[in-house]
């Protein structure tokens, strides 16, 4: 059995990485494109769109390195995602908690009602937020884009660690209780730290959400100070409308802080996703 | 599991555990998702610029109606009937076959999985702003590329090719998290059952048509549903390349709904077009969950909702 699966694929293996180094060169040209093209000068862009630059251009990199509004909106995007995927996190955690293991009159009703959060589109709800947000006067204010996302971030969150505070069992609780331990207790010193793997998924999903979100900096910042990454790369880009070179430089760099998380968070993310996805 | 009963003063501490562990959420909840939409609602039925607290001037249905007899709602939604389409049609089934590619024992699988997955985690932005680059009409590099076969493009900047390069760019950005959904689903089936397949002499595909498809259907009934609910609120991705032009024609909903409430401050009327986004991916929620996948369904509604 074992001796046929190995031995049987290795005539029919030959087309298959055709088809993925053509995929592969789908999903890689572009981005190779764009980091080669950081080090050429403009002119060669056209007419050297794929080889290696004829010399190697280094001051696109090392002027967007040198320029301070790069870092900051690096800071800004950072600042962001940390304290959103803090509050989504923590404040999930404590809900997901309660819909887990306490059994109370309503609770069924307002489970449903985080869960239909799932159903309501973030672009529905952009007018009115923007409104409010006017009203509290946190326009141009970090917090008013991380309570929002943290809100809308809840529903997920607390459907997986609901799911996985569940799965651990009641007799943990109440040894912990008969030692005297208080319902926060067991929560913080008890139930977090073995709900670790569930926790590390649902943080990558806030803080890729939070990096890569556009519509809501978009309406509440408009001051450059407190720009993010993405916001950034759209200003950039008509700013230096026709030097493609520097844009392209300007792209590989903001590329670098999500690709690296990625490699470094791959499990988790996929995880994250495909559970999400296929379990809710 | 319920406690046994307990005094008064437990019951209190109880009461009020629940209450303290549960507030934070649902106070950020209520005032930031649940009022904000339904505030959507309610200033649709209002001619209203934002400002002045709640809107004042009634004007009932007058924002629909005013909506559905106008060229762009039309074609908003001619273009999501179109992206629709193309991505179940096309990129869906392009991602299983990936999938099913990947799922083979063949060298380096991990790596191009990892690799076809990378453009997901890039932002809307860096993605768009890449391929506006890319495909701009003359010496972008898709023409430089296309010039070697003769031909040249348009791309984003022509009526007629706007929708597919569109699409295409989607395709780049998404397919890897379908094939990532897909490839889960397949793990999740028993080899045994097509390695008994096999054994019964079933060749490659009659195994895949009649044992994986079939196995796959709640996979593929989720990925669907996460591809149309993301496409009704369709947005970055337009905006940053195209801004729903040239002249409206690759515009949806959403880009809309911003040019009107934030561009022309007719926060009333961006409302309507919001509160159609929103009624669109309910009843299409709930009819196809009711339809399509209440086999799949025990008790729980599933989504990772529209927000990613």
């Amino acid at each position: 059995m074992i001796h046929r699966k190995k031995s049987q694929p290795r005539a029919t293996t030959l087309p298959l990485h055709a088809i993925a180094w053509i995929v592969g060169a789908f999903i890689l040209v572009p981005v190779v494109y764009a980091l080669l093209g950081g080090f050429k000068e403009n002119s060669e862009l056209s007419t050297n769109p794929f080889g290696l630059p004829e010399t190697w251009v280094t001051a696109n990199y090392t002027d967007v390195l040198g320029s301070g509004s790069f870092w900051l909106q690096m800071w800004n995007s950072t600042f962001i995602a940390v304290v959103t995927t803090v509050l989504t996190v923590g404040f999930a955690a404590l809900a997901g908690f309660i819909f887990a293991r306490y059994a109370f009159r309503g609770r069924e009703a307002l489970f449903t009602l985080f869960t239909a959060g799932l159903m309501f589109p973030f672009a529905v709800a952009i007018l009115p937020i923007f409104v409010l947000l006017r009203t509290f006067g946190l326009l141009d204010n970090p917090l008013g884009v991380i309570l929002t996302q943290a809100a809308f971030g809840l529903p997920l969150t607390i459907i997986i660690l609901r799911g996985f505070f569940r799965s651990i069992p009641g007799e943990i609780e109440e040894a912990a209780i008969i030692d005297g331990c208080t319902p926060f207790g067991f929560f913080w010193r008890i139930l977090l730290p073995m709900a670790r793997p569930a926790i590390a998924t649902v943080s990558v999903l806030a803080i890729v959400g939070s990096w890569n979100n556009f519509m809501l900096p978009l309406v509440v910042f408009s001051e450059e100070a407190s720009w993010t990454l993405p916001l950034g790369i759209q200003q950039f880009q008509g700013q230096y409308a026709s030097d493609t070179a520097r844009i392209l430089a300007y792209l590989v760099l903001a590329m670098v802080p999500a690709l690296g998380f990625y490699a470094i968070a791959e499990r988790h993310l996929v995880g994250g996703l495909t559970a999400g996805a296929t379990k809710g | 599991m319920l406690p046994a009963p307990a005094p008064a003063a437990k019951r209190r501490g109880r009461w009020l555990t629940i209450t303290l562990f549960l507030l934070p959420a649902l106070v950020l909840f209520l005032l930031l998702v649940v009022a904000p939409i339904l505030v959507a609602v309610y200033a649709s039925a209002f001619r209203w610029n934002g400002f002045g607290g709640l809107p004042t001037n009634f004007i009932g249905f007058d924002n629909f109606t005013r909506l559905f007899g106008t060229e762009i709602f039309v074609q908003d939604m001619w273009h999501l009937l179109v992206l629709v389409l193309l991505s179940v049609c096309i990129q869906l089934p392009f991602s299983l076959a990936i999938a099913m590619l990947l799922n083979q024992r063949i060298r380096g699988r991990t790596l191009y999985r990892l690799v076809f997955f990378a453009p997901y985690v890039l932002s809307e932005v860096i993605t768009g702003v890449l391929f506006s680059l890319i495909l701009s009409p003359g010496s972008g590099m898709a023409n430089e590329l296309l010039s070697v076969f003769g031909i040249e493009s348009e791309f984003l900047a022509d009526p007629d090719t706007v929708m597919p390069s569109l699409f295409l760019v989607m395709t780049w950005k998404y397919f890897g998290f379908h094939m990532m959904i897909y490839l889960a689903g397949r793990q999740n089936i028993p080899n045994e059952l097509i390695e008994a397949a096999q054994i019964d002499g079933a060749t490659t595909w009659k195994t895949f048509r009649h044992i994986t498809l079939p196995l796959l259907g709640p996979t593929i009934r989720i990925s669907v549903f996460l591809s149309v609910i993301y496409t009704i609120q369709l947005f970055d991705l337009v905006w940053i390349l195209t801004g729903g032009g040239p002249s409206h024609s690759s515009e949806t909903m959403a880009v809309t709904m911003m040019e009107y409430g934030f561009k022309r401050s007719q926060v009333g009327y961006a409302s309507a077009i919001s509160v159609v986004m929103f009624v669109l991916s309910l009843v299409f929620a709930l009819v196809y969950q009711r339809f399509v996948m209440r086999r799949d369904l025990a008790g729980a509604t599933t989504t990772m909702g529209g927000r990613r």
